[in-house]
């Protein structure tokens, strides 16, 4: 099951997290107290220009030296800390939430790495394929993400969300089935400025994760979800395709569709079909996606998830349900239901 | 002849109470088993190959055959069919010829192999209500695309699509050509993929004009014999094929024996009439990859680049880097032959010993074009012993595009695998070239059986996909996620990149 939520506001005036929290704890029914998160984007102003790393610890000696370690040889860290905690009756800190804030050297961007986000994305893959202990699961810029297995409203308490403002929210309400009670399995899954939340389950994943790891991305966090922060990445940054477009190639529309489409408008949609076939997400799903520019939201081709959309001002909310929407903004206006595959986009103003 | 007969290998028997001499088994049997004495049916065993042609035909069930009347002393090492061998080529001297595809009791990989379904996390997807995408596109297809945004803001493609062939189903008729089997058999299959939207080969032995109609559909081969090609013959083709090599022989080239050759066949091939057709065993222009890559250029050349060629190897031990080299050519697919395809005529310790099964095959070729980028480049097209729906799913979840039927094909036609194709004897009308057995087959007829088959297997590729919640074949293409290994070894599970079951 699980419940999701997006939130932008698209003037980029920012929100705490109280009101976030509310309306995930209101979709308890889609959870199972397993696991819950947030990603919060704007929140890191005074860091903006650097990496915010989030580190699941399992203690910090050995693990920790060995991220220190891989930061030091990339580039510079300019501050770091625990992230603060509240302790919770429902949540047993299993692991040690931890931030960095990180820049890679530019002496070091070359040949494969030719870019920042080479080096980062590099690091993120090494850390949590090879180093015992240590797993980021949030490593973009002037954002964060929350996560922890228990209830929403323990989640939120515990990290003290309603003390980060943010432009973007997302929120996960989660009922595990494949990698319960594990912390790096909660939701949401980030890579540099790609987070998704996601409810339903990627019948396509073997495929799509043989082909994101055909250009090096690895698939360490033994759930589904993962593969789609990726996919985002592969796609819409490096092969610069617009999430129109991105999510043309992972719900693209049925053949019988694209037979009547006029003809220029079929040979991109067969173009996207041919080249990108391996990345077509198939099974249940509704995700939100948050990005450096907006947040994207989209269900699979036959809608086998819930998704509605709300509006209000420069306000975009989607969520599982209308009922979560209405916590966040009881004057929401323009509430509708996507079509299956239908992206839904909401972008900053400049 | 101090070597003596070796036991029958069947024995035919007539039940006499329900015989009613109508003679059918006499006229059906092109190996002549059956004769006429007095107003008796008498039988000779020896000559019968278990074709069951007699069988088929006889209206009142009185023929009854056994397989292997004559026990020999049992033996593990020293098994009948090694001393039948032995004893066989210490009379001729020669190379012991065979028919159909390996015959040897080895484990079969697909069988070993589970799909997976859906329960209550994910809803299965019912293909009788809902959308369930089969088609498929056979060709290069780009890494990336890249648009550009017209005047009017409209985004437009610019990456430009190499010529595909579409598929309504992922399954072919693999090339099986004109001599090795009857016109009427090619007819049958072609006006079978015809009315599906598939493709089938024309084997390395021309195109007969009948064929005409129907060349939209059909793909053209070019082997190391190079018979039958000409530009016209290219032109005709949907796509091309370059067989280097085939499953039931690998490192040798076609052999179709002179008895095969009809005038209508050596006007195909441009041959003689009644000479042996042996292909090289390498093609004498190929003698590494760059020569193989000046080749697929001078045939895309000669063909306007319209065409989509296709290189067929045989499923040897080095077979994954061998596709990853083809892949870098300007090959549009890679069509790999396990080492259970059939054929018409092959040596039999070629056919029963040499190359790799095509599960393995399969798993290693897509796993190589992954690691070095270059699985977009090139289509992977499966044969070699698919047998079943379930075979074709498993080969796409283990990564092939699609997969080419032969044998399947044939049986679909009324072969009952009784391997003696390379005598132009098949009772079938199937693997023969004699006016009076071709005529047996019935082209319409056969093209409903061949299409029949063709349907059940996509509709239940189609239920076997919405079972495990994927309406799209793309989703199934190398999900090796939906497969568990049920007894292989961990080495086996390794290469083939698939968890145990229970896992």
């Amino acid at each position: 099951m699980c419940g999701i939520i997006g939130f932008i506001d698209r003037k980029k005036s920012r929100m705490d997290g109280s009101s976030i929290k509310a309306a995930l704890s209101l979709m308890n029914e889609r959870g199972s107290g397993d696991g819950a998160g947030y990603a919060a984007y704007g929140i890191y102003p005074e860091y903006a220009d650097y990496y915010a790393l989030h580190v699941f610890f399992d203690n910090l000696s050995e693990p920790k030296k060995k991220v220190d370690e891989l930061l030091k040889q990339w580039g510079e860290i300019v501050h770091q800390e625990e992230i603060p905690t509240t302790p919770q009756p429902g949540i047993k800190k299993v692991h040690i939430p931890w931030r960095y804030f990180f820049k890679p050297s530019e002496n070091l961007i070359a040949g494969r790495m030719a870019s920042e986000n080479d080096v980062v994305t590099y690091i993120v893959m090494e850390v949590n394929a090879n180093v015992k202990g240590a797993t980021i699961f949030s490593s973009g810029k002037n954002m964060g993400v929350f996560k922890a297995s228990g209830w929403p409203e323990d989640v939120a308490n515990f990290y003290r969300i309603e003390d980060y403002k943010g432009y973007i929210w997302l929120g996960h309400n989660r009922y595990p089935t494949n990698s319960p009670g594990w912390w790096g399995g909660a939701h949401p899954f980030n890579l540099l400025n790609w987070s998704v939340v996601h409810n339903g389950e990627i019948t396509s994943y073997g495929t799509n994760q043989r082909y994101v790891e055909g250009y090096g991305y690895e698939c360490t966090l033994f759930t589904d979800t993962e593969v789609v922060a990726y996919l985002f990445d592969l796609l819409g940054r490096q092969h610069g395709l617009s999430y129109e477009m991105v999510v043309k190639a992972l719900a693209p529309p049925f053949w019988d569709d694209i037979d009547r489409m006029p003809g220029k408008e079929a040979e991109l949609n067969k173009a996207i079909r041919l080249t990108y076939g391996s990345a077509l997400m198939n099974g249940p799903f509704a995700i939100v996606v948050g990005t450096e520019d907006g947040i994207v939201g989209f269900t699979d081709r036959i809608k086998l998830r819930p998704l509605v959309v709300g509006e209000n001002g420069n306000r975009l909310y989607i969520s599982s349900e209308e009922s979560a929407i209405r916590v966040l903004d009881p004057e929401v206006k323009n509430v509708y239901t996507p079509r299956a595959g239908e992206p839904i986009i909401g972008r900053f103003i400049e | 002849m101090t070597l003596g007969s070796v036991p029958p290998k069947f024995k035919v028997s007539i039940d006499r109470d329900q015989c009613m001499d109508c003679g059918r088994c006499i006229e059906n049997c092109s190996y002549g088993v059956y004769r006429r004495e007095g107003d008796k049916i008498l039988t000779e065993s020896r000559k019968c190959t278990g074709c069951l042609r007699c069988v088929a035909m006889c209206p009142r069930d009185a023929i009854t055959l056994t397989e292997k009347p004559v026990d020999y002393r049992s033996h593990p090492l020293w098994t009948r069919e090694v001393r039948e061998d032995i004893i066989k080529q210490a009379r001729s001297g020669k190379i012991i010829l065979s028919g159909m595809g390996n015959a040897r009791d080895l484990p079969v990989v697909y069988d070993r192999l589970l799909l997976d379904a859906c329960q209550v996390t994910n809803p299965s997807i019912d293909p009788l209500r809902e959308p369930m995408e089969l088609r498929t596109y056979i060709g290069k297809k780009p890494s990336k695309l890249k648009f550009r945004k017209t005047e009017s803001g409209d985004v437009e493609l610019e990456t430009k699509l190499a010529p595909n062939l579409k598929l309504n189903t992922p399954i072919m008729i693999g090339h099986m050509s004109f001599g090795a089997i009857s016109l009427n058999s090619q007819l049958s299959m072609a006006k079978a993929v015809t009315e599906l939207g598939t493709y089938m080969g024309t084997g390395e032995g021309g195109l007969h004009e009948a064929l005409y109609p129907y060349q939209d559909h059909m793909i053209v081969q070019v082997a190391s014999g190079r018979f039958g090609v000409n530009i016209d013959y290219l032109e005709r083709g949907a796509a091309i094929e370059i067989k280097i090599g085939q499953g039931a022989k690998p490192g040798i080239g076609g052999h179709l024996p002179g008895e095969k050759v009809s005038e209508e066949v050596s006007k195909a091939r441009m041959i003689p009439i009644g000479s042996d057709a042996i292909s090289p065993a390498p093609h004498h222009d190929i003698y590494s990859i760059e020569d193989l890559v000046q080749l697929i250029r001078s045939l895309k050349e000669a063909t306007e680049w319209k065409k989509p060629v296709f290189v067929k190897i045989a499923a040897v031990h080095n077979v994954a880097p061998i596709a990853a080299g083809i892949a870098r050519s300007s090959a549009d697919a890679v069509v790999i032959d396990g080492f259970r395809g059939g054929t018409g005529a092959a040596p039999k310790v070629f056919r029963d010993n040499v190359g790799i099964p095509i599960e393995v095959a399969i798993a290693s070729v897509d796993q190589k074009l992954r690691e070095q980028g270059v699985r977009n480049e090139i289509s992977i097209i499966a044969s070699g012993g698919i047998r079943t729906s379930a075979d074709l799913a498993k080969s796409i979840a283990l990564g092939a595009d699609a997969v080419n039927i032969g044998t399947a094909a044939l049986v679909a036609l009324g072969c009952r695998v009784c391997g003696n194709c390379y005598r132009n004897l098949c009772p079938w009308g199937i693997a023969t070239q004699r006016p009076e057995l071709v005529s047996r087959l019935d082209p319409e007829r056969g093209a409903v059986q061949v299409s029949n088959l063709i349907k059940g297997w996509t509709d239940e590729l189609s239920e076997l996909m919405g079972a495990a919640g994927i309406n799209s074949i793309e989703s199934l293409r190398g999900n090796r996620d939906r497969l568990r290994g049920y007894m292989l070894d961990e080495k086996m599970l390794n290469i083939l990149d698939v968890l145990p079951a229970g896992a």
